[in-house]
């Protein structure tokens, strides 16, 4: 971390995206974290991706519960509005928010602390009721800001810095998030900024509840040995199933690889998510097969990355609701009182 | 023996239904409460219900008063005994000269019935095994028959209830003229082999334009006028049936006409805390929204609502209050939730919540506190009950000003923010505490802030700097000074001649109390009262009080929880707030009230009560 303010100025050569912003236009404030956290990592790959996919800030609302990965979205997107609300929650006021108004990409940032113990309840119902977002759990296996104690992702044997023995089976988020019907799953690794850009990309292009595990470090609490969650454990350990590149729209697409070996998942908004194979047998579209992959990696003490499974047809919270077009923020009492005329009627019904 | 008394009295009287759960008994019940009304004489019924689908006790009590006293009586006149398993207890409950109506398709023991009431026995079971051969109908229409019965032996029209029945099944013949059917067989038995009783229906014309309506339904209509589109709710009685009816009402009247889209969202969420929260999330990015609960849903929602507190964000939360403590009493009513929703949440809290006296009030609470959630940005109570939510009262119709508009509060706009209009999310700009606030994507560089439960600066700035927080919690004090002047006033009631009693009362309450009154006063004791409909009280409640040698506070609740809220806001001599509370579970009752507070006065005096013992 630094006290240092970051100068406002910006160099005038800094190359602009579509929508006619720098790369430090998705800035926000200086991170508090401590040097070298991942999540600050993290920050920097949302940066990217939306700098890179032409978002305008202030339409993105980032919203997170209580944590250290919690309190990034005041280091990211500096012109979006942010909702630091309470421990666990950040689900259920995403949500409201997103019904509110459905024109805005809605980014929910937690923890493991937050996201698989003590809202680990809003998580699975968020996901159930296909909220469009995406859902970023920035997963170190420990509670940070209250130094060091094991949280419910820590792996069943993985020894904390102070020496105490994990006896509890961990919880597999992106296996979680598969059951439960997420309509894009991944999985990355703080520690590959070249990955996680791309998966952070195609859950921005991706309608319907994105979800995103991100193992995170924390290099104050759980990077020793004996960690399964520390940057030299993960490097290890990282089975990467597949290379994802997220072209905006189909006829951009040029190199061609050996049949095969890539995937290619149109969106529905036109954009092409083109994933290249590194597991042979890897088929991102199957919810089974992915859940079937994801536990036999976890089985063999390894931590498989990539986009683990996407349905791209999927719909969102609002098609499930059948909502309007309009967002709900914007109707005003002529769209939304019926008036004394009806209410005459009521009346008259009640007598 | 010699014959029992026989009670005579018409257009005033209690009749009370004993039936099983689950039986179909409901709508036969509420069939008869209705065709009285339709005679123009006012009724008032209460479900006694237990929290179970099938099978234990349930009761239904009609106070018929052509007076229009719609409280609780107290005591029964007419017992429709359906059910064995209550017998014992119902039959006590009888006034001397009562009478008992009964199913003697079995005979019973002398021992069983009691000498000073007049006993009525009809083969219901006997007629309906005889007519129909399906044995779901032989049960169901037994509710319909007594119905008839009772009609010949009150002197109610038949033509009234033949009506109903027909607006009841408009679209369903067969079951139309089953239920007919039903209801003549009932009549014609009674008609051929027992006597009116003295008590008697007669046709009046005391009821005029008012609505017959559950509260709950009534404040989801007001949910639906005030513009809410967003209701996120957990099932819980008594309040379930609010959400419901939102949603039904949103089917009808909340579509897009060209594109048949729905205006409105309904999340049925995973707990209380779920439900509130994504009000927040709604309210925070501009929309209305609410959730229905009742006592432990509060409690489950008291960290968001310090939260919405705090970062002031509005949200409306309707608490249909049931009997707590815990569990408590789920099905039965009581006012003891104020001081839970009036500090909830850790911290220095305080809330604002409105008291609805009956339906009328429910639609247009619900409605206000949609628009003050976003004028004080801040979370609104409306605190019903079981008794006004979920029994039909009647009540003045509903009525809505088509000019008027949603206020949406202090919202800065893109326009005022590109031309340079200063932004401090928690700037007190105007004095009277209340900050503006902007919805997020509003522009492109101006008015985005970062909401959070931690403090903070005036410009949104994570600050832990003590005049910093003094500086915010001072302002939030002056939003709740501001409240006082935007919430319903009390409405005051002097009596004709000077007296030193007054009386502070407020929601399901209401009804008693006006009866309670009238009889204290006949009786040489005038009050005046006071109904609050607010917290934050205004200034004039506490000069109500000084002005007033003796003050009586009417609550349902064991702690007398409105006066503490009193004595605690007013810095009040507590001898000054007599607290006169019922918190059986029951309504309160004119009967207990009148009671209570003649002999709490003081010079102490034991005054006679009129009328029945309760």
């Amino acid at each position: 971390m630094t006290y240092l303010a970051k100068p406002k100025l910006h160099h005038p050569s800094l190359t602009r995206n579509a929508v006619g912003y720098t790369r430090r236009d998705y800035e926000g404030k200086v991170s508090t974290l401590c040097a070298g956290c991942g999540h600050d990592s993290i920050s920097a790959a949302i940066v990217q991706a939306c700098w890179e996919l032409d978002v305008e800030p202030h339409r993105v609302a980032k919203l997170s519960g209580i944590g250290c990965s919690s309190k990034t979205p005041d280091y990211f997107l500096g012109q979006s509005h942010g909702f630091n609300t309470v421990h666990g929650r950040m689900p259920s006021v995403l949500t409201g928010a997103n019904l509110a108004n459905r024109d805005l990409l809605y980014m929910g940032v937690s923890g493991d602390g937050d996201s698989a113990s003590i809202g680990i309840g809003q998580l699975v119902h968020v996901i159930r009721r296909g909220v469009a977002m995406v859902y970023i759990v920035e997963n170190n296996g420990v509670y940070g800001l209250t130094k060091g104690q094991f949280s419910a992702t820590a792996d069943a044997g993985s020894v904390s810095k102070k020496g105490i023995k994990n006896a509890d089976e961990p919880i597999n988020l992106a296996a979680l998030a598969l059951q439960l019907g997420a309509t894009y799953v991944a999985r990355g690794f703080s520690g590959d900024k070249q990955q996680l850009v791309p998966l952070i990309k195609g859950a921005i292009r991706h309608r319907g509840a994105a979800f995103i595990d991100v193992i995170s470090p924390c290099v104050a609490f759980n990077n020793h040995a004996g960690s399964t969650k520390s940057y030299e454990y993960v490097r290890e350990h990282n089975e990467v199933v597949n290379r994802l590149d997220v072209i905006p729209c189909k006829s951009e697409i040029t190199v061609q690889y050996p049949e095969g070996s890539v995937v290619d998942v149109e969106q529905h908004d036109g954009s092409v998510l083109r994933l290249r194979k590194l597991a042979a047998d890897y088929e991102p579209t199957d919810r089974i097969a992915a859940l079937n992959h994801v536990l036999a990696h976890e089985a063999r003490g390894e931590v498989a990355t990539g986009l683990l499974f996407v349905d791209a047809g999927a719909g969102d919270l609002h098609e499930h609701l059948n909502t309007v077009a309009t967002p709900f923020n914007r109707l005003g009492a002529r769209e939304l009182c019926p008036g004394s005329a009806i209410l005459d009627r009521i009346n008259a019904s009640m007598r | 023996m010699s014959a029992p008394a026989s009670l005579a009295a018409v257009n005033d009287f209690v009749v009370k239904f004993a039936n099983v759960n689950g039986s179909g008994s409901a709508s036969a019940n509420e069939l008869f409460a209705k065709s009285i009304l339709r005679m123009g004489v006012p009724v008032s019924p209460r479900n006694i219900f237990p929290s179970n689908i099938q099978g234990l006790p349930t009761w239904y009590e009609v106070r018929v008063s052509e007076k229009g006293w719609l409280g609780r009586r107290g005591g029964v006149d007419l017992l429709v005994q359906m059910n064995p398993q209550t017998w014992a207890e119902d039959v006590v409950e009888l006034a001397p000269g009562g009478y008992l109506f009964y199913d003697n398709s079995k005979p019973l023991p002398l021992s069983r019935f009691r000498p000073d009431v007049n006993i009525l026995g009809m083969p219901l079971t006997e007629i309906c095994n005889r007519t129909y051969s399906d044995p779901r109908q032989r049960q169901l229409f037994k509710n319909i028959l007594y119905v008839g019965g009772l009609a010949w032996l009150l002197g109610m029209e038949l033509p009234v209830l033949e009506k109903l029945i027909g607006e009841q099944y408009k679209s369903k013949e067969k079951l139309l003229a089953a239920n007919i059917k039903a209801l003549n067989l009932g009549y014609e038995w009674s008609r051929e082999n027992l006597e009116p009783l003295g008590l008697q229906v007669r046709r009046a014309d005391a009821v005029g334009d008012r609505i017959f309506m559950e509260g709950n339904t009534a404040a989801a209509l007001g949910c639906v006028y005030g513009g809410a589109s967003v209701c996120a709710w957990y099932p819980i009685t008594p309040s379930s049936s609010l959400a419901e009816a939102f949603q039904t009402y949103c089917k009808k009247l909340r579509v897009e006409p060209e594109t048949g889209r729905n205006r409105y969202a309904v999340i049925q969420a995973e707990d209380e805390i779920a439900s509130i929260g994504v009000c927040l999330g709604a309210g925070w990015n501009g929309a209305r929204a609410f959730t229905a609960t009742s006592g432990p849903g509060v409690s489950l929602m008291t960290e968001f609502i310090g939260l919405a507190y705090f970062a002031e964000i509005p949200v409306t939360i309707i608490d249909v209050q049931r009997g707590g403590p815990s569990t408590g009493m789920p099905t039965r009513t009581q006012q003891a939730d104020l001081l839970s929703c009036a500090y909830a949440s850790h911290g220095d809290t305080k809330h604002v919540l409105l008291f609805p006296e009956d339906p009328t009030e429910c639609f247009e609470f619900a409605a206000t506190a949609l628009d003050l959630a976003d004028r004080l940005q801040t979370p609104i109570f409306v605190m019903t009950d079981l008794d006004i939510g979920m029994n039909q009262r009647l009540c003045a119709p509903m009525k809505w000003d088509d000019a008027r508009e949603l206020d949406r509060g202090k919202v800065m706009t893109a326009e005022e923010l590109e031309a340079g209009r200063d932004f401090g999310r928690y700037l007190d700009v105007d004095g009277d505490g209340i900050p503006y606030r902007t919805y997020p994507g509003t522009h492109p560089t101006r008015g985005s802030f970062f909401t959070r439960g931690t403090t903070r600066d005036a410009y949104a700035r994570y600050s832990e700097k003590g005049p910093d927080y003094v500086y915010n919690v001072q302002r939030l004090l002056r939003k709740f000074e501001t409240a006082k002047s935007l919430v319903p006033a009390p409405v005051v009631q002097q009596s004709d001649e000077k007296t030193p009693y007054g009386v502070l009362y407020y929601g399901s309450t209401s009804p008693a109390m006006a009866e309670a009154v009238e009889e204290l006063d006949a009786h040489g004791k005038p009050l005046d009262t006071m109904r609050l409909r607010a917290f934050p009280f205004p200034l004039g409640v506490r000069e109500f009080v000084l002005s007033h040698e003796q003050v009586f506070v009417v609550e349902q609740n064991r702690d007398g929880q409105l006066r503490s809220m009193l004595i605690n806001e007013f810095d009040l001599d507590p001898a000054r707030v007599v607290a006169v509370l019922h918190y059986d579970g029951t309504p309160i009752t004119a009967r207990f009230i009148a009671d209570a507070i003649a002999s709490r006065m003081k010079p102490v005096r034991v005054m006679p009560l009129a009328g029945r013992a309760a």
